[in-house]
């Protein structure tokens, strides 16, 4: 650590360290300094001009944003120079301002109202005609009203810098200067929306919320995203139970301010109007609505049924439902119908890697690691895809930190725009690249290695392997698709691993051995769609579905409960880098249930004893129970993300790497929960095909 | 798209005066001689620079928006621009081009119907010395009058 | 070439030195023929002999200062390029000519090319670069044609290339258009339009000297600057500087416009009497009319009333009286001239060469434009003189970079000094406004 500068900042003495802006060196002493152009972490622009400040010995005014502290420098930021300054930029700024506050969508929350707010310019000499442009529409999810734009350029910076597409760029000059659009009149891109987040003002607003409703009329609920296994937070605004609008205005979690269109857009599946809101029963071969007691009824019958006789069970668990969910299914299946025969769609293989670490808990990578390491390696995953906050880590550590990234994937991907290298392998080969890349690896102290479905089995363990040859430090990423895939790992919804990894002495029934059991008696599918790529081969099976929607297995199935999204309701998830986060409920839908108090339903109809059923004390259960998970209450409690330290039971375990399949979903896509936002399925415009040009 | 012979030949020079990998710098250069030659910035013409040089049509619009002799709509086939800024206003520039544009029966930045004449009041272009200035196209004229004004119209009319 | 007859008859009172290959009428430049019959290039073969430290010394000693408007000393902008950095080092030359009434570097281009590729030549000598531009704006295609060609004719004879006259030093050196933007002549808006980019000026520090074209060190100077060079190495530094006042060395182009008898471009000393530049050389203010008011140093130069001229015309004693040399374009107004109808006029330019970045330059400019335009269509109140004084006071010294001192300066020096008539006009058309004390409420 260089020493400290000290300099004075309004009559008091502040330290910080050489290179601080003054803007910094002010915020960091609880000064603040007004400024619509600065936004950390992005590139300078000082073109607004609020943030002048008085600096002694200069003799003009200093944009504090680009100013370097330098030491005895002493600084005042509330003279009547500087207030007198700000004043006259907000009167600059009102001039040709359109003003229509009264419907604008920012208000409220507007910079620019509060800024006017604070130091007057309340009365305008402006009397002059303004000059108006019409807003327009770039995308289904962007629209763009150049006359209230300060042109800040915030959004050209974080689409540029941030996510890599530079689809926003600036055209015209003086006062008909805009911020443009990449395709003419509209937009190509990943649809975001962290522009429309980032303006000051109203002049990017975001499809789905528009004319919606006023910010204070909201309740804001901080909740974790459930499409991707990144785990980004993500604050639902609700009014009257409807979800209006995701972002992550607090900036908290993992992921900051970052959010990929499904995360800010895609949450409207919830008030899709197929969600069911009955219990369905089939009744002379056709689905009909029910009570929840009748269809309860008939559930617990047949499986007190099945049960008596010794008859098959199999239960397909869901990797977007929570981790107290899983362990409660779990531990139902097991302990309340004695059967083996659980599992899920697996989408990466983190059981080899633990078997491979043989207990090294340190080498588990998280996601604010990917920001601080020295370097990286992917193997097969195409991040800006699948793993946009991911994506986002790595590129933003090369912008700040100028990382070293290393790519072996088998197509073209975006980050090759800042990678040191990247190769490119058939799908499936990338390991026996790796040794062209060792030599550039051993340069660095340290790396994390993420890899994706590709890397499977005994290629884990090669892995591994290779990465102990290179003699530094390494920490491991694993990638899994959906948002509670780890949780689903973690839980042992696997039928040769109970949860926290400890191996069972005679395995069940995977999967793909469920679906093509001809003696099945029952199939109970929480939150998944298994029938929609596979077929049931016990066609006298007596099948029970929790879902939000009629999917392809819903419509096979004898019953079917209504579920909660993962926005409606209260438990943890953990997201692919095996941090533990806490789901808030936001929206209610009328007539659904949580699947945990679906299965406690179930358990009560079947006198089965499953000890606590709610949330908190399942957690409670989980932390004391499930190797890995004891971590910090208050941290998942406020809303933190609290790493787990997984490790296997001690028991080698070998994994059939047949079971392991991706979920081949992109940017814009999201299992078939994805098929029901509208939003999602409107910006698909070219998926993908951005950068491959 | 294709290019004259001479403008290939100019481009080709043009790329090999900037740095290696910073061929970026011929933009403006390469869109303004490659106005000259086909009228306006069309799409084909700006899609063929964007492949040549590698940059994005985002990064050509930027551009085009903030050059002003870069044009989105072809101009007449002479283009009259008339100062009027301070030296040539102190010597008739204003009534100069109130003149102009009666005669050729046009407003700012418009073009005849013929394709013949499009006429643009400008900012200084540096012939404040000889004011007021004219220019057609690339061609100066000096020491405007109303008067030489409507002969060069007729000249130029002449030479069609 | 489209230059007929641009040049004047020498005026006794000249003093030639750039010019000094001008002789009367000449339509052609100097080729370079010509330019090796009248000592070209010998100024290049002296510098070759030297060392870059005694050729920015040379320069130092000159006094020469920046003739594109700011008047750096040029010596020491060059002694700011690390030699030593690893980094290629650059010469830009500023032809962009953009501020109104200036049209001085057009003469050199169009006359004398062969002098500023030599003066090039050894800038590029003296901070160790080996490739240069010339950013001629985009309405002068005649001096990129005629630059193109000399450019040209130096390569074919071993002036420029990979070997400079058998040294094995290389320097290239090749033109670069602009397209339209008054902007593109602040250094760093220059810098970004060679890369190809819109001419929004780039955040200093760094300065060109340390990060420059394509982020390397590099010279940026006007064409005059350069041209000024040869004749400096050659006949050495003090000499040059002995020919003006102190602080303020050699001759300098004085490009005069508006109501005179004689209009043109002029090479004088630094220091000479302004009101002789306009009486003698400019033969006068025309048709017998009295010397209103002078704009001194370009459009952005703050206004001089016909009382404040009596002064030598140099940097320093410009800054004295409140204005500016700038780029030494002198534009003389007579009694008759409107100055609301030059104020609107010159807001105008403003507004539409803004490039938008900064809010104060963007939507001060703008604003000016319109209470101007207003007032010079004969609606107004006298408060708006003041707001016209206010809103330049708010742009002054704020803005990103000097365009908006440019807009606000001679905004600021017209309503102050011209008060009286701007009241006038308002007074002569109150008939138009609603009734005193009001104002209206929708202006057009
Ligand atoms: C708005 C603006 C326009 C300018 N235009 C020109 C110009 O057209 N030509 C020029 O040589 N310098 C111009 N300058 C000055 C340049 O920024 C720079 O100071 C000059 O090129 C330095 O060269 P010199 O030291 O030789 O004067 C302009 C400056 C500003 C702020
Ligand atoms: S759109 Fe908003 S964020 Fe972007 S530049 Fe304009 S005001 Fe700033
Ligand atoms: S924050 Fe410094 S100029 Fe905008």
């Amino acid at each position: 650590m260089p020493d400290p500068i000290t300099l004075t900042i309004n009559g008091t003495q502040v330290s910080c360290a050489p290179g601080t802006l003054v803007i910094e060196a002010a915020k960091q002493n609880g000064i603040e300094i007004p400024a619509f152009c600065y936004y950390e972490g992005f590139s300078l622009q000082a073109a607004c001009r609020m943030c002048l400040v008085e600096v002694e010995k200069m003799p003009k005014l200093q944009p504090g944003c680009t100013l370097p502290a330098a030491e005895g420098m002493v600084v005042h930021t509330e003279s009547p120079k500087v207030v007198e300054a700000r004043k006259s930029t907000l009167e600059f700024l009102l001039t040709n301002h359109p003003l229509d506050c009264p419907v604008c969508d920012k208000g409220g929350e507007c910079e620019l109202q509060d800024m006017v707010f604070r130091y007057g310019a309340g009365e305008s000499r402006f009397t002059e005609i303004k000059h108006h442009v019409d807003e327009k529409q770039w995308s289904p999810a962007v629209y763009y009203d150049g006359s209230r734009c300060i042109l800040c350029y915030r959004c050209v910076r974080v689409c540029d810098e941030g996510i890599g597409v530079t689809a926003l760029g600036l055209s015209f000059r003086g006062v008909s200067a805009q911020i443009v659009p990449n395709r003419g009149d509209h937009l190509e891109c990943d649809e975001c929306g962290w522009c429309i987040d980032v303006c000051p003002v109203g002049a990017l607003t975001s499809g789905t919320y528009r004319y919606q409703s006023r910010p204070w009329e909201m309740n804001h609920v901080g909740t974790v995203c459930t499409h991707c296994s990144d785990g980004c937070k993500t604050t639902l605004s609700v009014r009257n139970g409807q979800v209006l609008r995701a972002n992550n205005r607090d900036r908290s979690g993992v992921n900051g301010e970052f959010l990929c269109v499904k995360g800010r857009f895609g949450f409207d599946f919830v008030h899709h109007k197929e969600r069911l809101q009955s219990p369905l029963l089939r009744k002379n071969g056709q689905l009909q609505p029910v009570s929840w007691s009748e269809a309860l009824s008939a559930v617990a019958a047949k499986f007190s049924e099945v049960k008596a006789r010794n008859g098959q069970f199999g239960v397909i668990g869901s990797t977007r439902t929570t981790n107290e969910e899983n362990y409660l299914l779990q531990k139902f299946v097991r302990e309340g119908l004695g059967s083996k025969n659980i599992d899920h769609h697996r989408t990466g293989d983190v059981v080899t890697l633990l078997d491979a670490l043989k207990g090294r808990t340190g080498a588990l990578a998280t996601v604010n690691d990917l920001y601080t390491a020295k370097a990286a390696l992917v193997l097969g995953a195409d991040l800006s895809q699948q793993h946009p906050l991911l994506a986002y880590q790595l590129r933003a550590n090369s912008r700040h930190h100028r990382s070293a990234t290393y790519l072996v994937t088998p197509g073209p991907v975006r980050e090759e725009q800042f990678a040191t290298k990247a190769l490119r392998s058939n799908p499936g080969e990338e390991l026996n690249l790796l040794p062209q890349l060792s030599d550039d690896l051993k340069q660095h102290a340290s790396l994390t290695v993420l890899y994706n479905a590709a890397i499977k089995g005994d290629a884990v363990r090669q892995l591994v392997a290779f990465c102990d040859s290179l003699g530094i430090e390494v920490k491991y990423l694993p990638l899994v698709d959906y948002s509670n895939s780890r949780g689903a790992l973690d839980m042992g919804l696997l039928p040769d691993l109970a949860p926290g990894y400890q191996p069972l002495r005679n395995p069940g029934l995977n999967a793909a051995q469920i679906l093509s059991s001809p003696d099945l008696d029952v199939l109970w599918v929480v939150g998944a769609n298994p029938l929609k790529s596979a077929s049931l081969a016990g066609e006298k099976a007596f099948v029970v579905v929790q879902d939000l929607f009629l999917t392809e297995t819903a419509q096979r199935a004898d019953v079917v409960f209504p579920a909660a999204s993962a926005y409606e309701k209260s438990g943890t998830v953990t997201n692919t880098t095996g941090e533990v986060q806490r789901l808030k409920h936001g929206p209610k839908v009328m007539g659904t249930k949580s699947d945990l108090d679906i299965i406690a339903l179930l358990a009560r109809q079947l006198n089965i004893d499953l000890g606590p059923t709610t949330p908190d004390r399942i957690f409670e259960q989980i932390r004391k129970t499930v190797h890995g998970y004891n971590v910090a209450l208050p941290v998942v409690a406020t809303g933190g993300a609290a790493p787990t330290t997984p490790v296997n039971g001690g028991v080698p375990v070998a994994v059939n790497p047949s079971l392991i399949s991706p979920s081949g979903d992109t940017l814009f896509t999201s299992g078939t929960l994805g098929r029901y936002s509208k939003m999602l399925a409107k910006v698909m415009e070219a998926p993908g095909q951005l950068f491959k040009a | 798209m294709t290019f004259s012979p001479e403008l290939e030949a100019r481009f080709a020079k043009m790329i090999g005066n900037y740095p290696p990998g910073r061929q970026k710098g011929a933009l403006i250069p390469m869109l303004l001689y490659a106005q000259d030659e086909v009228g306006s910035m069309t799409p084909d013409l700006i899609q063929e620079v964007s492949r040549r040089l590698k940059v994005t049509p985002l990064e050509i619009e930027e551009v085009i928006g903030y050059y002003t002799m870069l044009a989105r709509e072809p101009r007449g086939k002479h283009h009259i621009q008339v100062c009027t800024n301070v030296s040539c206003q102190a010597r008739g520039g204003e009534e100069l081009f109130a003149h102009a544009c009666s005669r050729l029966g046009l407003h700012n930045k418009e073009k005849s119907a013929d394709g013949q004449f499009s006429i643009e009041e400008v900012e200084c272009m540096g012939a404040c010395s000889w004011a007021p200035a004219i220019q057609v196209n690339y061609d100066f004229y000096y020491d405007m009058t109303p008067e030489k004004f409507d002969k060069l119209i007729d000249s130029l009319r002449q030479m069609q | 070439m489209n230059q007929p007859t641009l040049l004047r008859p020498p005026h006794p009172l000249e003093v030639r030195v750039l010019t000094r290959r001008f002789e009367y009428p000449r339509t052609e430049p100097v080729w370079l023929d010509e330019y090796l019959r009248t000592e070209g290039y010998q100024a290049l073969r002296k510098a070759l002999d030297l060392t870059p430290e005694a050729l920015v010394d040379e320069v130092k000693k000159s006094c020469l200062r920046g003739r594109g408007g700011a008047g750096f000393p040029t010596g020491m902008k060059w002694s700011f390029v690390d030699r030593k950095s690893p980094k290629p080092k650059y010469i830009v030359v500023n032809a962009d000519e953009g501020e109104p009434g200036t049209c001085k570097d057009r003469i050199l281009m169009g006359f004398d090319p062969h002098r500023l590729i030599e003066g090039c030549l050894i800038a590029g000598r003296a901070i160790g670069s080996n490739r240069g531009w010339i950013y001629i704006r985009g309405e002068y295609r005649v001096y990129i044609d005629i630059m193109d060609r000399a450019i040209e004719e130096a390569y074919a004879n071993g002036y420029l290339g990979d070997n400079v006259l058998g040294t094995g030093w290389s320097f290239h050196l090749s033109t670069h258009t602009g397209a339209g933007s008054y902007e593109c002549g602040e250094e760093t808006a220059l810098l970004e339009s060679l890369e190809g980019k819109r001419g929004n000026p780039r955040l200093k520090p760094p300065f060109p000297a340390v990060s420059g074209a394509f982020q390397c060190p590099t010279v940026v100077n006007n064409v005059e600057t350069y041209s000024a060079v040869p004749d400096i190495i050659l006949k050495g530094g003090e000499w040059y500087a002995g020919l003006g006042t102190p602080r303020n060395g050699g001759t300098r182009l004085v490009g005069l416009s508006g109501h005179l008898n004689t209009p043109g471009v002029y090479e004088v000393p630094l220091g000479m009497n302004l009101l002789t530049i306009v009486n003698e050389l400019g033969g006068g203010v025309w048709k017998g009319r009295k010397l209103k008011a002078i704009i001194p140093g370009g459009s952005s130069s703050p206004v001089l009333k016909a009382d404040e001229c009596d002064i030598p015309a140099d940097y320093d004693s410009f800054a004295k009286a409140g204005t500016m040399l700038g780029s030494g374009a002198t534009v003389v107004l007579d009694d008759q001239t409107d100055m609301v109808r030059v104020l609107a006029r010159l807001m105008s330019f403003y507004a539409h060469e803004s490039c938008g970045w900064c809010i104060p330059c963007r939507e001060g400019t703008a604003w000016l434009k319109k209470i101007t335009q207003r007032l010079d269509s004969g609606v107004g109140a006298s408060k708006d003189i003041d707001l016209i004084d206010q809103i330049s006071n708010s742009m002054m010294g704020r803005t990103f970079c000097p365009l908006g001192d440019a807009a606000a300066m001679p905004a600021m020096a017209i309503a102050r000094k011209f008060r009286d008539e701007i009241e006038a006009k308002i007074q002569s058309t109150q008939a138009f406004v609603p009734a005193p004390g009001t104002r209206p409420l929708v202006v057009l």
